[in-house]
C-alpha cells in the first residue's frame, strides 16, 4: 500500500498503562476504551481492554500495571484525534468494586516515545446524605458512559473530584500524515534544539 | 599550590599594574552605567548567537558604519593596549586555573561555571577551547575597537559643535553616548564637578579600605562600585588563548568604566579594595550598590553564583580576634556609613546647574497622578539618590524624583470569595438580576466631590387662579371672561401701544415736514430724496399699524361693555349674585373743540399722505404702461416693416415663409391700457370712514372702564337650591401642589380650601438641596374632595439659570389647563361640557379647567451672599453639560462613536486633554482620522476581524464536497449522521453522496402529487413535514442538554418505606403459589444487531367469530321486517339461525378460523382451530429489524411498521372432479376467507413493553357467506347500545423480547405563557398524583404544536361540528352523536410519537387538527368533546390508559342518566358497565373548567363513579385554594367547514379503484385475474348505501340482492372502511385481507372503490372487494 496518493493516514499507538497513584487506594485495575471522531476506524489491536489487580509494593506507593496497548488507527481527518479512556476500579472498605478514577488524554500527535500523566477524578454525591448512603451500598456514583470524560458535552452537570494519577507511555509512529497535508512535528522545534545545544557549549 | 594569601597577592599586584595601564586608555571613557549595559548586552548577543550584522538593531549597525570609517583614527590606541596587557593576563589565568581546580575538587557534579565575581572581572578562556568561541572572541574585540573608534569619532565632533551640551539637561546626557567625552579632558573637568559629592564618599571610602585590610570588614559600596567597575581591559589578540567562560558583558562594562579606572590610581587603595572585595567573598555578602550589576550578572544560567562557597574555607586564615575601641569604631562607621539625611533636599541640588525646575503640568502636558509616599522617606530616598553616582538622573525636571502614575486601584476590583466550602449558604447565594438603568444616577453634579458645595433650589409657589373651574356658574363664567378682559385692557392701557404709534406718527411727518421746509425751493439732493422716501414708508407703515391698535382697543373697550351687560343681565335672571365683579366707566371729559381741531387735521394728513401715495403710485403705473406701450408700438413698427417685405415678394414665396418670419418677430407684446387716475374724494371718504369706525368721535367722553370687587355677593340662604349646592360644593374641595424633582415628589404644599373667587393662596417656599442636576421641576396641582384627589394639571417650571437668585427672581404665571371633563347637576357648569348662556341652548360654549399658577423658582442664596447654585454650566449646553465632558458615549450616544466627524468634534469642544493615557485610544482614532483618508466604514459590524479569521470564503466551502460532508454531519442530517471516515481528498468523494439528501430537499419542495392523490393532502403533509422539522430541530438542540442523571449513575437514596418492604420481602414465601409477572431486565438499545429482538404475540383465544352462512341458492324467507337501528344484528340472525343446521353442507363445522399474524413482510400463522370460539393459545416469535440497522431508541420509537393479526377461515373444497376418485383420493382445494384484523403499531408495543388483554377484531360491516353467532341477549335502553359494539374479540398477548427500554420523552422545560404559578401548581399536582397512583396517568399541561406549554383545559371549548351532520337527522339526536363521532373518526389518525420521533406528544388545536387532517387520539377526543359540549352534552374528556392504544384519550358523556365511553378515533361508544370497553383505566376527567383527577380506589370505569363533584373521589386541580384564574381558550371561535367538493371525490375514487385494480393484479403474478363487470356495477351502487347507513342496516338486504344477481356463484368478499389519508393503507389493507390470494382457476374478482366527502375534506372511503368462484 505504497501509493503516492494515500487517502488515509494511520496512527499507530503502543505503549503501556504504566503506573497509577492513589495514595489511598489498593488493589486496583483499570480499564481502557479508545474514544475517536466518526472519521476514525481502529484497524488493528484492542480497542477495550481491562488490566489485572495490581497491589501496591512494600515501599512504593505506585500501583504498577504496565498494562500494553497497542491499536492502530487509520483516519481521513484528524478531526476527532483519538482519545484514551482510562478508568480505575477497586475494592473499597466493604469488598464492593467502586470506581475510583475516570481520566482521558489524547493520543500524541507527533511521532515518538511520550510519557502522559493523567489527573484522575471521581464523581462527587449529590448530597451528603447520598455521600454516606452510596458509601454505606457500595454503590458510588458513576458515570454511566466512561466515555463521557473524553467529551465536553453534558460535563457541566457533573461535579467531580480529583483522585490520584494514573501514567501511560505511548510510542507513536504515523503514516502519511504528511501527504495529507497534515503537519505534526515542525521543523521549527528541530532548529531550536540545535541552537539550545549550542548555547550549552 | 601558593597559600590563598600568595594568590591574593599576586592578583592584587597584577591588577594594579593592569589598571595603570588601562587607566590611560580609558580614562576618557564616559562611565554611564546604563548605556554601557546597553553595549554590553548588544556585544554579548553578537558574540553568542554569531549574528550578522544585519540582525543588531538598526542603532547598532547604523553605529557600525560609523565605526567603520572612524577605524583608523582609533587603531593607534588599540595597539598601544594590545602591547601592554599580555603579560598580566597570563598569570592571572594560572591563578584562575589553579583555583578552578580546586572547586572541581570539592564537587565534581557541579559544572566549572564560575562566579564573575570570584576573581577580578577577568574572561578567562581554557586553553583547548574550540574555534567557534575565539571566532566570538574576535568578533567581539572586533566590535569594541570600532565602538571605539566610532566613540572618538563622535567625540571630535561634538567637541567641536556644542562643548556644553551635557549641561543642558540630564536627557540629553542621556542621549549622548559615552565616547561623547573620549578625548575631551576639558568636559572631563565638568564632568568631575557634578560628581564631586561621589567623589567625597569615594575619598572617606579609601581610607576606610586601608584599615580595613586586615580585618574582615563590609566591603562599602565604593568598593563594590569600583570593583564591577574596573578597566580591565580584555585583550582581543590574547584573549583568543583564554577559555570563555565569563559573560562577555563584562569587558564590555569594563570598557565603559573608564572613569573608575581614572580615580583608581593609587595603588593602596586599589589594594584594600581588593581585599575587601575577597573577604566579602569570604562571606558571601552582597552590597546594595552592586546589587543592579550583580542581578544582570547572574543571569547567565551556567554561571553559578554561588560554587564560592564551596571554596571558601581554602581563603580563610585563622587569626586572632581583634578589638577595636568604640570610639574607634564609631569613627570608622561615621566615615564608612551614611546616613541619608531626613531633611529635604534643596531644589537645587536635585538639578543640574543653572537649570530652573519645570514643571510640565504647568506647562498644559498631562502628569499622571503620583503614588502617595511619605514626605520623610521620601527625602531620605531623594538624600540617598544624591549620593550615588548619576544620582541626579533620578529626578525629573521639575526636581521630583521620576515616577510612574500610581497604577494601584483605590479599592480591590473583586471582593475575596468567602467560598471556602463547597456548600455555600443559600442567603449567600448570587442572585441573578437584571441590571436597571437608573436615569439619574450619573448626573451629579460636576464638583459635587467637595462637601462645600451644596446647591439650593428655592421653588415658591405662591398661589393659583382659576381662569375656569368646573364649578363655576354662569356668572363666573362671565366674570372670568370679564376680569380677563379687563386685564388685557389693562396691559394694553400699560403699554399704550397706540399712543406710542400716533406719537410715532407725528414725529414722522413732521421731520418730512421739515426737511421739505429745509430744502424749499432747491432741488432736493438725491440722498434726501430717498431718505424722505423711506420716512414716507415709514410713515405709512406705522400709520397702519397705529390703525390696527386703535381698532383692537376699541374693540377690547366694546367687548368689555357687552359682557358687563351680559353679566348685569344674568344677574338680573338669576335674582342672585355671585360675584363682586362691578364694571364702571369712567368718562373723561374732553375740550371738544381742540379735539375736534385735532381730529380734522389728523384725517387732513393722512388724506394727503394717501394721495401723495396714490399719485405716486399712478405715476409709477403709468411709468410702467408708457413703457409698456412703447414696446407693443415698436414690435407693431417692425411688423409692418415686415409686411412690407412680405408684400414684395409675394409672388415669389408661399404663405408659409410668412408665417415663418412673423414667427421670428416673436410675441405680440401686451397692449396695456392706460391707468386710471386715483379719485382724490373717494380717499377723503375713506379715511373719514375708518375714522369713525375705529377712532372715539371726536367730542366724545374717553371711556375708562374700572373693574372693582366691590359688588355685593348674596348669601347663600337667599340663594335657590342648586346655586345652594354649588355652594357647598365648592366649600368642599380643596386644592395641594406637589412639587416634583426630576420626577421625584419631593414636597407637597398644604391642602388650602377653595375660595368662591376661585383663588388659591399658599404662599410657601421649599429649599430643595439638589445633588442630582435638574432635569426637570414639576408642580402638580391637585384638587381633592373629601380624603380623594385627582391630579388637575401639571405644570412644568424651566429650571433658573444660574443667575436667577431667591430675592430677585420674579414671580411668573404659569398658565395651566386640562382636558378633564367634569359634570355637575348643580349650577357649576363643569367643564369640557358644552353648556349655553341662552334660554333656548343655542351658542353653546365648552369651557375646559384652566387657570395661572403663580410661581417662582431660583437658586438659593447662601448665608455669606453665595449663591448655592451649581457651577454655571454651558449656556447652550443645557444641564448635561458637565457630564458630557467626561463621557463620550454620554454625550454623543453610542452609535456616535463610530461616527468620526462627531467624535472629533466632540473631542474639540471637550478640550481632550492628548496626554491623558485614558484618552490615548480616542486620540489614536481622531489622528487616523483626521490624519488620513481612512474611510470609516458607513455599517457596523460586530466582529470586525472576521474576515481574517475565516478559514476560507463562504462560496469555497459552500463548493468543496468534503466540507459541504462535513457541516452536514456536524449538524446532524439524518442521511449523514453516521456517516463514517469522510474522505480526506474531494476527488474522493462522489457527487452520488448528496444525491438522496438533495432529493429529499427537493421533494420538501414539490410534493408528489400522484403520492397524495389530492392536492389539499399534498399541501397538508408539506405543512406537517415543515412543522415535524421544527419539532425535531428542537428536540436534537434539547437532546444536547444533559441531567445528571445521564451522565452519572447514582443509587437513589433508599426511603424508610423501601427499605421497610426490602426487609419485608426477605419473609416472602420462595414459590409463591400465584406467581407474578417479574419485571424483566431491561436492555438499553445501543448494543443490539439484527436478529436480536423477536416480537413475541400469543394468541390466546376468540370469541364470537363470525359463522359460515350455508350456500343458499335461494333467499331466506325472512324478510328486513321490523329491524330497528338498535338492533342490526340480532335480529337477522335470530332469524337465520335456526335455518343454519339444516343447511350447512354435512360434516362441516361451522368454522374453521385460524390467526396470521404478518409484521415486516414475514408471515406466521397459528394452526386451524374449529367453532366460533376457539382456543388456539399459540405463540408466534417475529423477528424484528430496525431501519438500517440503528436500534437507538429514537429510531424505533419511529418505526412505523404495523403488526396484523388477522383472522381467517380455511374453507376446504374439494376438488376432486372425478365422482369415482373420491373414495380413495383426497384431493381438496384450501381456500381461507378473511374474516376480521386488528391492527397495532409496533410504537405501541415498544412504547408499552406488553400488550395483554382482549381485543376486538374490526370486522367488515358485510361478510358474504358469514354469519354472526347469535350474540348474548340485549335488551332495552342504551344496552342496545352497547350491543354494537359488540363483534368478535381475540384474547392477545403481545411483548417484544428482550424488553427494549423505550425512550425518554424530552424533559426539556417548555417555554410557556402560562404564568409561573399555574406551571408549579400543575407540577405539584401532577407529581403529588403520580405519587400516589403511579399507574394513572395525569395531564395538566401540554404542549401545543409551536412547542410551547399550554395548560390542558385551554383545549376545550364548546365547538360546532358541520352544520350538515347536524341536519342530516334532524330528530334523532342519538343518530346525530353518532354521525358526529364517525366524523371525527374519520380524520386519519397519526401517532405523535411517530411523527415526533421521541419527541414528545404534542396537542394541536381543533382547526389545527382539521386542517392537518392527522393527529393522534387526544386530538380525536378533543374534537368530539368539544362538538359535544356544543351539542349541549355534558362531556368530559378522559385521559387513562387503553388497549391496545395504552396512554390515551376518550370522551365521557353524561346522557339520561348514564356515562358513555366514547372512543373517539373509531367512533365506538361503550357504557360504563361495558366488560369490553377498552379503556382500562382513567387517570383524570378534563373539562373546560377543571381537571378532576381519580383518587377512587379503583381506576377501571366499570368500578368508579363519575360524579367529579365529590372531592374525596375526584382531586380537583382548581379548588378553593387555588381558583381558576379564568384561562382563556386556545381554540378558536368556531370552526369553518369547506364544502368538500363531490366531483374531487368521484375522481378520488376512479383513481384510487384503478390503483388497486392494478395492484390485485401485480400481487397475482401467475394467475389471471379477471375482473367481473356485473358484480363490481352492484357492488358500486351498494356502497353508498353503506356509507349512509354506517354499514349496519343494509347488510342483510344486500346479501339477498347479490346472491339473487349472482346465484350461480360463490362469493366471498367484504366492503373495507377506512377513513382516508393516502392510498398506501388502503393497498396495505386490501392486501392483507388475502382476497386476492384465491387460486381458484375460474375465480373472478369485484372491486368497487366509493369515496363519500364529508365537510372538511375528511373523506370516507369504502373498497368492496370480493372472489367470486362459479358454482359450476
Amino acid at each position: 500500500m505504497t501509493s503516492n496518493n494515500p487517502s488515509v493516514f494511520l496512527l499507530m499507538v503502543n505503549g503501556q498503562i504504566e503506573a497509577a497513584d492513589f495514595p489511598e487506594y489498593d488493589d486496583l485495575y483499570c480499564k481502557y476504551c479508545f474514544v475517536y471522531g466518526h472519521d476514525w476506524a481502529p484497524t488493528s489491536g484492542l480497542e477495550e481492554g481491562i488490566s489485572q489487580i495490581t497491589s501496591k509494593g512494600r515501599g512504593s506507593q505506585s500501583l504498577v500495571w504496565n498494562f500494553p496497548l497497542d491499536i492502530t488507527f487509520k483516519s481521513t481527518n484528524p478531526f476527532g484525534w483519538p482519545q484514551i479512556v482510562v478508568s480505575v476500579y477497586g475494592p473499597d472498605t466493604f469488598g464492593n468494586d467502586v470506581v475510583r478514577g475516570y481520566g482521558a488524554v489524547h493520543i500524541p500527535f507527533t511521532p515518538g516515545k511520550h510519557t502522559k500523566t493523567i489527573p484522575m477524578f471521581v464523581p462527587e454525591s449529590t448530597s451528603r446524605l447520598q455521600k454516606f448512603t452510596s458509601w454505606l451500598m457500595g454503590r458510588l456514583p458513576e458515570f454511566t458512559d466512561p466515555k463521557v470524560v473524553a467529551q465536553g458535552e453534558g460535563r457541566e452537570v457533573t461535579r467531580v473530584r480529583s483522585q490520584g494519577f494514573v501514567t501511560l507511555q505511548f510510542n507513536i509512529v504515523t503514516k502519511d500524515m504528511k501527504k495529507l497535508g497534515y503537519e505534526t512535528t515542525s521543523e521549527h522545534s528541530a532548529a531550536t534544539g540545535l541552537t539550545r545545544t549550542s548555547q550549552q557549549l | 599550590m601558593s597559600s590563598p594569601s600568595d594568590v591574593r597577592e599576586k592578583i592584587r599586584k597584577k591588577r594594579r599594574e593592569l589598571q595603570e595601564s588601562l587607566g590611560r586608555v580609558r580614562d576618557d571613557k564616559q562611565a554611564l552605567v546604563p548605556s554601557d549595559w546597553d553595549l554590553s548586552k548588544e556585544n554579548e548577543h553578537t558574540a553568542v548567537e554569531e549574528l550578522p550584522g544585519g540582525e543588531e538593531d538598526p542603532g547598532e549597525t547604523l553605529r557600525r558604519s560609523v565605526m567603520a570609517k572612524r577605524m583608523k583614527k582609533k587603531k593607534k590606541l588599540l595597539k598601544e593596549m594590545a602591547v601592554e596587557s599580555p603579560p598580566d593576563e597570563e598569570e592571572v589565568t594560572a591563578v584562575q586555573e589553579m583555583r578552578e581546580e580546586q572547586d572541581r575538587g570539592d564537587d565534581v557534579e557541579s559544572p566549572p561555571a564560575r562566579s564573575p565575581r570570584d576573581l577580578p572581572p577577568r574572561p578567562v578562556i581554557r586553553p583547548g577551547s574550540s574555534q567557534s568561541e575565539t571566532t566570538m572572541r574576535l568578533r567581539m574585540t572586533e566590535k569594541l575597537r570600532a565602538a571605539k573608534s566610532k566613540a572618538a569619532s563622535l567625540l571630535q565632533q561634538e567637541s567641536i559643535i556644542e562643548p556644553t551640551s551635557r549641561l543642558q539637561s540630564l536627557r540629553d546626557r542621556d542621549t549622548l553616548t559615552r565616547f561623547d567625552r573620549n578625548t575631551d579632558p576639558d568636559l572631563q573637568a565638568n564632568e568631575d564637578s557634578s560628581f564631586a559629592a561621589r567623589l567625597k564618599f569615594r575619598d572617606a571610602a579609601r581610607h576606610a579600605a586601608k584599615d580595613k585590610r586586615a580585618e574582615a570588614g563590609l566591603p562599602t559600596a565604593e568598593e563594590a562600585y569600583n570593583f564591577f567597575t574596573f578597566n580591565f581591559d580584555p585583550e582581543p589578540q590574547q584573549q583568543q588563548r583564554y577559555k570563555k567562560k565569563h559573560s562577555r558583558r563584562r569587558e564590555a562594562e569594563e570598557e565603559g568604566e573608564g572613569e573608575s579606572g581614572e580615580e583608581d590610581e593609587e595603588k593602596e587603595e586599589e589594594e584594600g579594595e581588593e581585599e575587601g572585595e575577597l573577604e566579602r567573598e569570604h562571606e558571601g555578602e552582597e552590597e546594595s550598590e552592586a546589587r543592579d550589576e550583580d542581578a544582570s550578572l547572574v543571569r547567565d544560567d551556567e554561571e553559578d553564583l554561588f560554587i564560592i562557597d564551596q571554596s571558601a574555607q581554602d581563603f580563610l586564615e585563622v587569626r586572632r580576634a581583634e578589638y577595636i575601641g568604640y570610639s574607634r569604631r564609631l569613627q570608622r562607621e561615621r566615615e564608612t556609613l551614611f546616613v541619608p539625611s531626613m531633611r529635604p533636599v534643596p531644589a537645587s541640588s536635585k538639578l543640574p546647574e543653572n537649570v530652573r525646575p519645570r514643571y510640565l503640568e504647568e506647562e498644559g502636558l498631562y502628569v499622571g497622578e503620583r503614588p502617595p509616599v511619605c514626605l520623610t522617606n521620601q527625602n531620605i530616598l531623594e538624600n540617598r539618590i544624591l549620593k550615588q553616582a548619576e544620582g541626579r538622573k533620578w529626578f525629573g525636571d521639575d526636581g521630583r524624583i521620576i515616577a510612574l502614575p500610581d497604577p494601584i486601584k483605590e479599592s480591590s476590583s473583586r471582593p475575596p470569595l468567602f467560598q471556602l466550602e463547597d456548600e455555600l449558604d443559600p442567603a449567600l447565594q448570587t442572585v441573578y438580576r437584571k441590571a436597571l438603568k437608573t436615569k439619574h444616577v450619573n448626573l451629579y453634579i460636576a464638583g459635587m466631590g467637595n462637601p462645600q458645595a451644596d446647591y439650593q433650589l428655592d421653588v415658591d409657589v405662591s398661589g393659583l387662579i382659576f381662569s375656569h373651574h368646573p364649578l363655576f356658574s354662569r356668572e363666573h363664567v362671565l366674570a372670568a371672561r370679564l376680569a380677563q378682559l379687563y386685564d388685557q385692557h389693562l396691559t394694553r392701557q400699560h403699554k399704550n401701544l397706540t399712543g406710542l404709534l400716533t406719537d410715532k406718527l407725528n414725529s414722522l411727518r413732521n421731520t418730512i415736514h421739515n426737511m421739505l421746509e429745509l430744502h424749499r425751493g432747491e432741488a432736493l439732493s438725491q440722498v434726501a430724496q430717498q431718505r424722505i422716501a423711506e420716512y414716507k414708508q415709514e410713515v405709512r407703515h406705522t400709520r397702519q399699524l397705529r390703525d390696527v391698535e386703535q381698532e383692537k382697543d376699541r374693540a377690547l373697550l366694546k367687548t368689555i361693555i357687552r359682557v358687563w351687560k351680559e353679566l348685569k343681565a344674568l344677574r338680573d335672571f338669576q335674582r342672585f349674585t355671585n360675584t363682586p365683579f362691578k364694571l364702571f366707566m369712567r368718562r373723561e371729559k374732553v375740550d371738544r373743540e381742540q379735539d375736534e381741531q385735532e381730529f380734522e387735521n389728523d384725517i387732513i394728513a393722512e388724506v394727503s399722505e394717501l394721495q401723495a401715495e396714490a399719485e405716486e403710485d399712478y405715476q409709477r403705473k403709468m411709468s410702467e404702461y408708457r413703457r409698456q406701450h412703447e414696446e407693443w408700438k415698436s414690435w407693431k413698427r417692425k411688423q409692418k416693416a415686415l409686411k412690407k417685405k412680405q408684400k414684395k415678394k409675394i409672388q415669389q414665396e408661399e404663405e408659409e415663409e410668412n408665417e415663418e418670419s412673423e414667427e421670428e418677430l416673436g410675441e405680440e407684446p401686451d397692449k396695456s391700457e392706460p391707468p386710471e387716475k386715483p379719485d382724490m374724494g373717494d380717499l377723503e371718504e375713506q379715511v373719514q370712514e375708518k375714522a369713525a369706525r375705529i377712532r372715539r368721535k371726536p367730542g366724545e367722553p374717553v371711556l375708562i372702564p374700572e373693574l372693582t370687587l366691590s359688588g355685593p355677593v348674596t348669601p347663600n340662604e337667599q340663594c335657590p337650591r342648586a346655586e345652594f349646592s354649588r355652594r357647598e360644593d365648592v366649600a368642599k374641595r380643596s386644592l395641594f401642589i406637589k412639587v416634583l424633582y426630576n420626577d421625584k415628589e419631593v414636597s407637597r404644599t398644604d391642602s388650602r380650601n377653595l375660595n368662591m373667587d376661585f383663588r388659591v393662596h399658599f404662599g410657601q417656599i421649599f429649599n430643595l438641596k439638589i445633588v442630582n442636576w435638574p432635569e426637570s421641576i414639576k408642580l402638580q396641582v391637585f384638587e381633592s374632595v373629601g380624603s380623594s384627589s385627582s391630579l388637575l394639571a401639571e405644570v412644568c417650571v424651566p429650571v433658573p439659570e444660574s443667575s436667577v437668585l431667591t430675592g430677585s427672581a420674579l414671580f411668573e404665571e404659569m398658565e395651566f389647563s386640562s382636558n378633564q371633563r367634569v359634570t355637575f347637576n348643580h349650577e357649576g357648569v363643569g367643564s369640557g361640557v358644552p353648556f349655553s348662556f341662552e334660554a333656548d341652548g343655542t351658542n353653546t360654549q365648552t369651557l375646559l379647567t384652566s387657570g395661572k399658577l403663580s410661581c417662582c423658582v431660583s437658586w438659593a442664596v447662601g448665608e455669606d451672599d453665595i449663591p448655592l447654585a451649581p457651577p454655571s454650566s454651558q449656556p447652550g449646553g443645557g444641564m448635561y453639560s458637565g457630564l458630557r465632558q467626561m463621557d463620550a458615549i454620554a454625550c454623543i450616544g453610542a452609535s456616535g462613536l463610530n461616527d468620526m466627524k462627531k467624535l472629533g468634534k466632540w473631542a474639540a469642544e471637550s478640550r481632550l486633554d492628548p496626554n491623558d493615557p485614558s484618552n490615548v485610544s480616542i486620540m489614536q482614532l481622531l489622528s487616523v482620522v483626521s490624519g488620513g483618508d481612512v474611510a470609516v466604514p458607513e455599517y457596523f459590524r460586530l466582529e470586525q476581524l472576521q474576515e481574517e479569521f475565516n478559514f476560507q470564503t463562504d462560496e469555497e466551502l459552500h463548493r468543496s464536497r468534503r466540507f459541504r460532508l462535513l457541516r452536514l454531519r456536524s449538524q446532524e442530517v439524518p442521511e449523514f449522521r453516521h456517516f463514517k471516515c469522510v474522505p480526506s481528498m474531494e476527488r474522493d468523494i462522489s457527487e452520488k453522496v448528496f444525491q438522496d439528501y438533495e432529493k429529499r430537499l427537493k421533494e420538501g419542495e414539490v410534493i408528489d402529487t400522484k403520492e397524495h392523490i389530492d392536492a389539499h393532502r399534498a399541501l397538508v403533509a408539506k405543512y406537517l413535514q415543515r412543522v415535524r422539522e421544527s419539532v425535531i430541530n428542537r428536540f436534537l438542540i434539547a437532546k444536547h442538554h444533559f441531567i445528571l442523571s445521564d451522565v452519572v449513575s447514582e443509587d437513589e437514596v433508599p426511603s424508610i418505606g423501601v427499605l421497610g418492604w426490602n426487609l419485608f420481602k426477605l419473609a416472602e414465601p420462595k414459590r409463591p403459589l400465584k406467581p407474578r409477572r417479574k419485571e424483566r431486565k431491561k436492555v438499553t438499545a445501543q448494543n443490539l444487531s439484527d436478529g436480536d429482538i423477536k416480537l413475541l404475540v400469543n394468541i390466546i383465544r376468540g370469541y364470537d367469530i363470525p359463522v359460515r352462512r350455508p350456500y343458499a341458492s335461494k333467499p331466506p324467507a325472512s324478510a328486513k321486517s321490523g329491524r330497528s337501528f338498535t338492533e342490526p344484528f340480532t335480529a337477522p340472525v335470530s332469524s337465520q339461525t335456526p335455518q343454519q343446521g339444516s343447511e350447512w353442507p354435512f360434516g362441516q363445522p361451522l368454522i374453521r378460523p385460524f390467526v396470521e399474524v404478518s409484521f415486516q413482510r414475514s408471515v406466521l400463522q397459528t394452526s386451524t382451530a374449529e367453532g366460533p370460539n376457539p382456543c388456539w393459545n399459540e405463540e408466534i416469535v417475529l423477528p424484528f429489524s430496525a431501519p438500517n440497522g440503528d436500534y437507538s431508541s429514537t429510531i424505533l420509537q419511529s418505526v412505523k411498521d404495523e403488526v396484523f393479526i388477522n383472522i381467517f377461515d380455511e374453507v376446504l373444497y374439494d376438488v376432486v372432479e372425478d365422482e369415482r376418485e373420491r373414495g380413495n383420493t383426497i384431493h381438496t382445494r384450501i381456500e381461507r376467507h378473511w374474516l376480521g384484523s386488528i391492527k397495532i403499531p409496533f410504537s405501541t408495543i415498544y412504547l408499552q413493553s406488553r400488550i395483554d388483554g382482549t381485543f376486538k377484531v374490526s370486522t367488515p360491516p358485510v361478510l358474504l357467506g358469514y354469519n354472526k353467532e347469535r350474540s348474548l341477549g340485549s335488551e332495552g335502553g342504551y344496552d342496545a347500545v352497547r350491543s354494537l359494539s359488540e363483534g368478535t374479540f381475540l384474547s392477545l398477548f403481545i411483548t417484544i423480547e428482550p424488553q427494549l427500554v423505550p425512550g425518554d420523552t424530552i424533559r426539556e422545560k417548555f417555554d410557556s405563557q402560562e404564568s409561573e404559578r399555574l406551571l408549579i401548581a400543575s407540577e405539584v399536582f401532577e407529581k403529588e398524583a403520580s405519587r400516589r397512583f403511579p399507574d394513572r396517568p395525569c395531564l395538566t399541561t401540554v404542549i401545543d404544536i409551536n412547542g410551547k406549554t399550554v395548560f390542558i383545559t385551554r383545549f376545550i371549548r364548546p365547538l360546532n361540528p358541520p352544520q350538515e351532520l347536524l341536519d342530516a337527522f334532524p330528530n334523532g339526536p342519538q343518530e346525530t352523536t353518532e354521525l358526529v363521532a364517525r366524523y371525527v373518526s374519520l380524520v386519519p389518525s397519526l401517532p405523535d410519537s411517530v411523527s415526533f420521533a421521541g419527541v414528545c406528544d404534542l396537542w394541536s388545536t381543533c382547526d389545527q387538527f382539521l386542517t392537518l387532517l392527522a393527529g393522534d387520539e387526544e386530538e380525536h377526543a378533543v374534537l368530539l368533546c368539544n362538538y359535544f359540549l356544543s351539542m349541549g352534552k355534558r362531556a368530559w374528556l378522559i385521559i387513562g390508559i387503553a388497549i391496545p392504544e395504552g396512554p390515551t384519550a376518550y370522551v365521557l358523556t353524561y346522557e339520561q342518566n348514564r356515562y358513555l365511553i366514547w372512543n373517539p378515533s373509531t367512533g365506538q361508544h361503550y357504557g360504563q358497565y361495558d366488560t369490553f370497553c377498552p379503556l382500562q383505566t382513567i387517570g383524570c376527567l378534563i373539562n373546560s373548567d377543571n381537571v378532576w383527577f381519580n383518587i377512587q380506589p379503583y381506576a377501571a370505569p366499570v368500578r368508579m363513579i363519575f360524579d367529579v363533584s365529590k372531592p374525596n373521589l375526584w382531586k380537583p386541580f382548581f379548588s378553593r385554594s387555588f381558583p381558576d384564574p379564568g384561562l382563556s381558550s386556545v381554540q378558536p371561535e368556531g370552526l369553518v367547514y369547506r364544502h368538500t367538493d363531490r366531483a374531487a371525490a368521484v375522481e378520488l375514487q376512479d383513481r384510487i379503484e384503478k390503483v388497486l385494480r392494478e395492484k390485485i393484479m401485480e400481487w397475482r403474478p401467475r394467475h389471471p385475474t379477471r375482473w367481473n363487470r356485473y358484480c363490481i356495477s352492484t357492488l358500486r351502487q351498494f356502497l353508498p348505501k353503506l356509507e349512509l347507513s354506517g354499514g349496519r342496516e343494509v347488510a342483510e338486504e344486500h346479501r339477498l340482492e347479490l346472491q339473487s344477481l349472482l346465484g350461480e356463484y360463490r362469493i366471498s368478499g367484504f366492503p373495507l372502511h377506512l377513513p382516508f389519508s393516502e392510498i398506501r393503507p388502503i393497498i396495505e389493507a386490501v392486501h392483507s385481507t388475502g382476497v386476492h390470494m384465491v387460486e381458484a382457476p375460474n375465480v373472478e374478482f369485484a372491486l368497487a372503490v366509493y369515496v363519500h366527502p364529508y365537510p372538511g375534506n375528511v373523506l370516507s372511503v369504502w373498497v368492496y372487494i370480493a372472489s367470486l368462484v362459479s358454482a359450476h
